[in-house]
């Protein structure tokens, strides 16, 4: 063979991941300016200024050090719930469950740690059974799903979201009853961890170690997805489920796998709220970490990777939610309104891929 | 003794079961005539807050509830045919944008709905149909909201007009074979944003009712999950609006175990009863996913069962 023959068709697929990357960049990109032109219309047809807001955006979640802080706090859930929606993405499920595994992983390390730390076992012990507690169950809640929906054929949107119900139940059950702190009267919670066993910060910050776990798992899981044999069955299965059967794919394994993944994720996301945040297990877990999670993934194309940066600009609009609120006189459920614009229009331009010529690849002759 | 207790039980979750059950009617009947066109639309729980909400804001400023059942469902259209004609674009995910919906829905729910937290507004009167008799736990039970009576009034028209109607053909033909329906020169997206909307209208009355009837106040905790655990109602009622009613009525049983037991004195575990209409939904689900008869009366063109 010669140069020419071999150059050529390299140089084609590289104009043609080019054209396809801009297409997945331009496209959530733009769907985020119409989103906030809507939005803006909105504010303007309430009264509100819009340009007053966008930069209240601005200041809470990026303007101070304080606000970084904040957002980056934040920030920390929604991309371990961001990872729980993108990998059973990538093996075609809709799971929209990690509100619950989230949820029961917090409950979990929680309850574990009651025993653990009246016992006296040391924090270096306690906090890494806790982490792997909150993992376990988080991943077997929504590994269930994933069994439910390979074995029997059960829709695991629907599943996943009773599951989350069910969760929130079981959680209330044990804190309302017999894993209750007796001294918490208004809000019943699990008994204090205590501070020996608290998940402390990045040092120079007050930014709390799950945002370092998220963006190390973040990295761990594009390479599992997109470098090893595991993640190309999953992708396979997610892009023709006949065909990966047909291969002989593990496809029953390979399902059940990558939901129990999404699930410890979720769970470990649980973890570090109790562990870090609340220091005890109550109803602030349900914070809709999980829910937001699903647009962080949605925007992100299901990237692994690409859900850190979007998760964090998830964590800014939570994080100067409390400036809005007091400046502009808006009520918290302005940041839901807008994330429900997002979420919406960004589906919509899924209608656009493709449609563009600019992004779609140029072979000339030799078409691949 | 235990015999008192017993009947105070089903009493109450008689009385449960058709109070907590209208709201799951309405959003089933809404999914099972939008599935029956061939989509499905998650997004319904989103239609019942945001319907929950605009009927108490209507009601308290109008003083006519009624006026805000309508408004409730007039907010239902508007959200069911924003899903209806997102879905008609091609290579969008009928099941996403539901999540999409529910999420916007809801939002929008919250964001109007917080000066109507603390006032109170007229609510829809109950008919009492249990004067004649002695026990005041059955009257209490058999007093009856008019919108039951109209929830199952819509379910009898819906199982008429599917079977004998040229509407219901139209809708059928749609959800079972989109070529045959292209073949009869019927627009299918056309069928489908009008069924969408429509169920939308629906399930906007259902959020109506809890926030007018029972529990009949609102609050961002109004509706937990009612909105979606009514899709999978639709599957177990085998997209059949008869059998909806009963469907409707089992979940409302369900949810009224907890505050039955509460009433005659036990409340050990008043949280996970609370989750017996989850359990027994996820069990229906299990149950019925692969059964050949759900396989037979499934509309040919759902996502959900392809």
């Amino acid at each position: 063979m010669t140069a020419v023959t071999t150059d050529t068709p390299v140089r084609l697929t590289d104009s043609t991941k080019l054209r396809a990357w801009a297409e997945a960049v331009a496209i959530p990109v733009g769907a985020l300016l119409v989103s906030a032109l809507i939005f803006s219309l909105f504010l303007l047809l309430l009264g509100k200024s819009p340009v007053d807001y966008f930069q209240l955006l601005w200041r809470g979640g990026f303007g101070t050090s304080f606000s970084i802080q904040n957002t980056l706090q934040r920030a920390a859930p929604l991309i371990l719930c961001g990872l729980a929606f993108a990998i059973p993405a990538q093996i075609g499920l809709t799971m929209i469950g990690a509100e619950g595994a989230l949820v029961l992983g917090g409950f979990s390390a929680a309850a574990i740690a009651v025993p653990l730390v009246s016992g006296g076992v040391p924090s270096i012990l306690t906090m890494p059974l806790m982490a792997l507690a909150a993992m376990a169950v988080g991943g077997a809640w929504i590994g269930i799903v994933g069994w439910l929906r390979h074995a029997r054929g059960v829709n695991e949107t629907i599943s996943s979201l009773l599951m989350t119900y069910i969760a929130i139940a079981i959680m209330n059950f044990f804190v309302e009853g017999a894993l209750r702190d007796p001294g918490s009267a208004n809000k019943p919670s699990t008994m204090p961890i205590g501070e020996d066993y608290m998940v402390g910060s990045i040092p120079g910050t007050d930014i709390h170690w799950g945002l370092a776990a998220g963006i190390v798992l973040a990295i761990a899981l594009q390479v599992l997805m997109t470098r090893t044999t595991f993640g190309f069955g999953a992708r396979v299965t997610g892009g023709n489920p006949r065909a990966a059967l047909a291969q002989g794919l593990p496809v029953g394994t390979l399902v059940v796998a990558c939901t129990a993944i999404a699930g410890a994720c979720a769970g470990l996301a649980g973890y570090y709220e109790v562990a870090a945040i609340h220091g005890q297990a109550n109803a602030s877990l349900v914070a809709g970490y999980g829910f937001t999670g699903i647009l962080v993934s949605f925007l992100a194309r299901h990237n692994p990777v690409v859900v850190v940066p979007v998760a964090i600009m998830f964590g800014s609009i939570a994080a100067s939610g409390g400036l809005i609120q007091r400046r502009m006189d808006m009520p918290d459920a302005t940041a839901l309104v807008l994330q429900g614009i997002i979420f919406v229009v960004l589906l919509t331009s899924e209608t656009l891929y493709g449609r563009f010529a600019i992004f779609q690849p140029r072979t000339g002759t030799e078409r691949t | 003794m235990s015999d008192g207790i017993l009947a105070t039980i089903l009493i109450s979750m008689l009385g449960g079961a058709i109070r907590v059950s209208t709201p799951f009617m309405f959003v089933a009947l809404g999914e099972t005539l939008t599935e029956k066109s061939g989509r499905i639309n998650l997004g319904l729980e989103g239609n019942l807050v945001l319907g929950a909400m605009v009927a108490y804001a209507v009601s308290y400023h109008t003083g006519n509830p009624w006026l805000g059942v309508l408004a409730a469902g007039v907010s239902g259209v508007f959200l069911g045919s924003m899903h209806g004609l997102i879905c008609s674009l091609p290579r969008v995910n009928d099941i996403a944008v539901g999540i999409a919906m529910m999420s916007f829905g809801t939002g929008v729910a919250f964001f109007f709905g917080k000066p109507y937290i603390q006032p109170s507004a007229p609510r829809l009167e109950a008919l009492p149909l249990g004067g004649w008799s002695d026990n005041a736990g059955l009257r209490q039970a058999l007093d009856i909201n008019p919108l039951f009576f109209v929830g199952i009034l819509v379910a009898l028209v819906m199982w008429w007009a599917f079977a004998n109607s040229r509407w219901g053909l139209i809708v059928r033909m749609t959800g079972d074979s989109e070529p045959a329906a292209r073949a009869m020169g019927v627009q299918p997206y056309q069928v489908r944003i009008a069924s969408t909307a429509i169920g939308g209208f629906l399930a906007g009355v259902g959020g109506a009712f809890l926030s007018l009837s029972y529990p009949g106040s609102w609050n961002e905790g109004l509706s937990s999950g009612q909105g979606l655990m009514a899709v999978a109602l639709v599957i177990f009622a085998r997209w059949n609006p008869l059998r909806c009613i009963v469907a409707a009525l089992l979940f409302g049983a369900a949810g009224a175990i907890g505050p039955a037991l509460q009433s005659v004195g036990i409340s050990q575990g008043y949280y996970f009863f609370n989750a017996a209409p989850y359990i027994l939904t996820l069990f229906i689900m299990i149950a019925s996913a692969r059964s050949s008869s759900s396989a037979r009366e499934a509309p040919g063109e759902l996502s959900i069962t392809k």
